[in-house]
């Protein structure tokens, strides 16, 4: 049975990975296809847009960003719109990598779940099923918010992310089902662990997100300088550099707590554990580094000077002190944290 | 964290455009926003100032967000060294092998105190100041939040339209109907309200002109506070809680028992306001060690379970009781907490002398060096000074050949084999020196040789007898026990940084997803029909004002009235 449950699993984790890759490609193909498409302003703000419809609502922009918008607003206004042919071609695969992705969410929830089965515990006990657990809170964030706000142009960089880590898991990563080491005997495992795999996934949708604005700002800055130059491709069509940087906030905003959860959970599990709260093991030295980071991240978009650009790469810093926690501690790394199976 | 609400948006009837940008811009509008007193922003002059000036300069600057921003950036720096560096309380051992490997890194790493980068001075110096900045910063606001708790919502400014998010519209309804239905919505939406222009009591005109002003999410600041209390409660408590506790641990062997005394211990760091006799006088004995592996599959070699079986005595004379102690099970005993660290082998010899006399017999703690438990240990006979005993080498419990070296391939016992250097002269015990029972001193003993001159290693299996030659002795690997390494801890209040920590979390929660806004509704006759509009500040950016202008707007307006207005703004319809 457990043999059985595990192979269902292997064999759900190589569907999934397929699958995304199917949906990366159909979402490559929407971006190709809008190659010569102009610019439309989208907005991430379904629920603002439904309510007020036809009525008014001032620009959401502050002071800071309205000048960016603002011949990006004019170019809508004095645009030829697409030929509506054109335009159904590149959303029609957009929605056919969509509806890819909701499948292989579906073939990886069943991998993971029935690793757990199999294992008769919770799946994360080792590199292999933190990265497929993890990817699975990266794949249903970025699909509760396709729902919530709409976030489908975020497609390419999301399924790119979940084939590559995949494909290391099951390539690189795979071990077999295990017991667990006697250290992870634990409920605090079930508390610690979800919580950073889901911050993890929350904060991976937000550095996404983070590097679209950099670019999506990048382009509107150079814009204001070539204002003849015409505004095609896909990330035209994408909401604007403030609306994306909105975007990226709520998600940080929502993974930092979690993250922060996630740490002091840790922390108490390592009083009962090992008899002190905080010893400066090196998964944790870069548990705390990717915490002040983020937390510097908050307080940089309330700092003067800082908002926008010099934020965004605060983020993804504070991503790369994460992942390196997860890719580099694990791999080279000693310390008591030491539960990877590599 | 240097936020200073003080020239806060309460003033926005002075400009509206310029504070209904700086309110999005500057959250929770701080110290960046204030102006300095002419001439101290520019280096060169701030020698000119007045000491007490200077000394407020410099406090403004060590409290304002960017000194914060920096200092945080400058925490996340400062502590990769410790990550990559071992570190003397993580792993002293390993401190020890990065030293002899880097003979010419080591003083100068030292002098920087990068073995010990937690508690160096500069690592120190960094939280200090990031403490004071925050402390700096979170008092003031206190303050100031416990006078804006108090406060009414603010008058309207003068040009609504203005206002980040906007809608206006014209009815045929009075003013006070409209009003009315203002004033049930905003406060159902449990928004403070305030509304001005109000007729004097015994006034029966209709009034031509009602501001509503309302506002919500006080418990942002609130929130914001709380966390950045809670954090300096978690680390002052931390750090107290180490100061009238102790921390210790000691390594005991299958069969033997500890009495909670200072002698008994490896090492032992007691707090500073911690008095050693005040040690709760409890005992254990060890009766077991239970360990498992993984003897199959891929994870061959993984442990699966282990626990050490107690008999625990809380005091002289208490009936006894058993414990199973594991992983993730800790002993409270007297105060204390008895934690198992780690466990490891004892090979138990018998040293005999030329004459044949036991000189010393017993298990002695070797030290695993990896995962297969092959570990490292030293075994000590003292006798006359010249003609000492010492054995350094290793514990095979499976031991093979790996690649012509011996190995162990598993970490259970299947195949005990030890393999040991003799040496004979002086082990340097009674020079006063303390010593290390894991270290042998060999700078005044010589090693066994073999005929070629090499220093023999004597190998022995489980029950073997190996003579030492030249009338030395002989030397008898009886087979091996099991040691704990336990780990005893007192830190009374240890429950301050656990309700710290609490505090932290739901107070980081209000000031993330609290969103403080105000919101006005201002209707007015004007040439015979009345003008609603409805305008909403969000002092913090990330929200959506626009779709809360849509919806009060949405409620408000009478059913069958204007159609998608001439009078609304429409600058962003795709």
């Amino acid at each position: 049975m457990t043999e059985t449950l595990a192979q269902l699993s292997n064999n759900a984790m190589y569907s999934a990975t397929v699958v995304y890759a199917l949906a990366m490609l159909s979402h490559m193909a929407e971006w190709a296809m809008a190659r010569t498409l102009p610019a439309v302003v989208t907005t991430s703000r379904s629920r603002a847009a439904l309510v007020s419809a036809g009525r008014t609502t001032a620009p959401p922009e502050n002071g800071r960003n309205a000048g960016v918008n603002e011949p990006n607003r004019r170019t809508v206004v004095g645009s030829v719109a697409a030929a509506p042919a054109e335009v159904e071609r590149s959303d029609r695969f957009g929605r056919i990598g969509l509806s890819l992705t909701v499948l292989a969410l579906l073939l990886h929830a069943v991998g993971v779940v029935t690793r757990g089965i199999a294992a008769e515990r919770v799946p994360w006990g080792s590199m292999y099923e933190f990265s497929i657990t993890s990817t699975l809170a990266v794949s249903s964030a970025y699909l509760f918010l396709v729902r919530r706000y709409k976030i489908r142009w975020l497609g390419l960089l999301v399924t790119g992310f979940l084939v590559m880590v995949l494909g290391l898991a099951v390539i690189v990563l795979y071990r077999p089902v295990g017991p667990l080491v006697p250290a992870l005997h634990s409920y605090w495992l079930a508390i610690h662990v979800s919580a950073a795999a889901i911050a993890g996934g929350a904060l991976t949708v937000g550095a996404l997100a983070s590097v679209l604005y950099l670019v999506r700002s990048a382009m509107e800055t150079r814009a204001l300088a070539t204002p003849d130059k015409p505004r095609t491709g896909f990330l035209w069509r994408t909401p604007t550099a403030a609306d994306i940087d909105r975007l990226s906030y709520r998600v940080h905003a929502f993974a930092f707590p979690l993250w922060t959860f996630a740490v002091l959970a840790g922390a108490i599990w390592a009083e009962y554990a090992w008899g002190r709260y905080w010893g400066w093991d090196p998964k944790e030295v870069w548990a705390f580094i990717t915490w002040v980071v983020y937390a510097a991240y908050l307080h940089a978009r309330a700092t003067a000077g800082w908002q926008g650009r010099a934020a965004a790469y605060v983020a993804l810093f504070g991503y790369a002190t994460f992942i390196f926690n997860f890719v580099g501690i694990n791999l080279f790394g000693s310390g008591l944290h030491a539960y990877s199976g590599m | 964290m240097a936020l200073r609400p003080s020239s806060d948006t309460r003033e926005l009837d002075r400009d509206e455009r310029d504070e209904a940008s700086s309110g999005l811009d500057r959250p929770e509008g701080h110290v960046d926003a204030r102006p300095y007193p002419a001439g101290s922003s520019s280096g060169g002059e701030v020698s000119a100032l007045r000491p007490r000036e200077f000394a407020r300069w410099l406090w403004r600057q060590l409290t304002s967000m960017r000194t914060a921003l920096i200092l945080l950036f400058l925490l996340a720096v400062a502590a990769i060294p410790g990550s990559l560096i071992p570190q003397e309380r993580v792993d002293p051992s390993a401190v020890f092998l990065w030293q002899q490997k880097h003979p010419k890194l080591t003083p100068s790493f030292e002098r920087f105190g990068m073995f010990s980068v937690f508690s160096s001075v500069w690592f120190s110096a960094i939280y200090l100041l990031l403490m004071l900045s925050l402390l700096g910063c979170i008092i003031p606001r206190l303050r100031v939040y416990a006078r804006a708790v108090k406060q009414r919502p603010p008058r309207a400014p003068r040009h609504l339209s203005r206002l980040p998010a906007y809608d206006t519209w014209a009815t045929d309804e009075s003013v006070p109907v409209v009003a009315d239905r203002a004033r049930h919505l905003l406060s159902a939406q449990r928004r403070r309200l305030e509304v001005f222009g109000a007729a004097e009591p015994g006034d029966e005109r209709e009034p031509r002109e009602l501001v509503l002003s309302a506002e919500k999410g006080y418990l942002r600041e609130a929130g914001n506070l709380l966390f950045h209390v809670a954090v300096v409660v978690v680390l002052v408590g931390v750090a107290a809680t180490g100061l009238f506790g102790f921390k210790g641990s000691a390594a005991v062997i299958a069969g033997q028992g500890f009495s909670n005394t200072l002698i008994q211990y490896d090492d032992f760091t007691p707090g500073t306001r911690f008095d050693v006799s005040d040690l709760a006088p409890f005992s254990f004995t060890v009766d077991d060690f239970d360990v498992r592996w993984e003897r199959e599959g891929a994870g061959r070699g993984t442990p699966v379970n282990f626990a050490a079986h107690l008999t625990v005595t809380d005091e002289p004379g208490a009936t006894s009781y058993d414990y199973n102690l594991r992983v993730n099970h800790p002993l409270e005993v007297g105060g204390a907490s008895v934690y198992l660290v780690g466990h490891g082998y004892a090979p138990r010899v018998t040293v005999r002398d030329g004459e044949g006399k036991v000189a010393f017999s017993g298990p002695a703690v070797f030290l695993p060096q990896d995962a297969s438990f092959v570990s490292f240990g030293v075994i000590k006979v003292p006798g006359d000074t010249s003609t000492q005993l010492g054995f350094e080498g290793y514990f095979f419990p499976t031991a093979a050949l790996c690649k012509g070296q011996p190995c162990s391939t598993f970490p259970d016992a299947d195949n005990p084999v030890l393999s040991l250097i003799a040496y004979q002269g002086d082990l340097g015990l009674d020079d006063g020196q303390p010593q290390s029972v894991y270290v042998l001193d060999k700078s005044r003993m010589q090693p066994f040789k073999t005929p070629g001159g090499n220093p023999r290693a004597l190998l022995l299996a489980e029950g073997e007898t190996v003579k030492l030659g030249h009338g030395a002795g002989s030397i008898t690997f009886d087979g091996y026990d099991r040691w704990v390494k336990l780990q005893i801890n007192k830190a009374p209040g240890k429950v301050v940084p656990l309700v710290g920590v609490l505090a932290a979390i739901v107070g980081l929660l209000g000031s993330l997803f609290v969103r403080p806004r105000r919101t006005w509704v201002r209707i007015r006759r004007d040439t015979g029909r009345t003008v609603v509009e409805v305008a909403a500040l969000d002092r913090v950016s990330g929200g959506d004002p626009a779709a809360h202008v849509a919806e009060v707007g949405e409620a408000l307006r009478p059913a069958m009235t204007a159609g998608p207005g001439e009078h609304t703004r429409q600058e962003e319809s795709p």
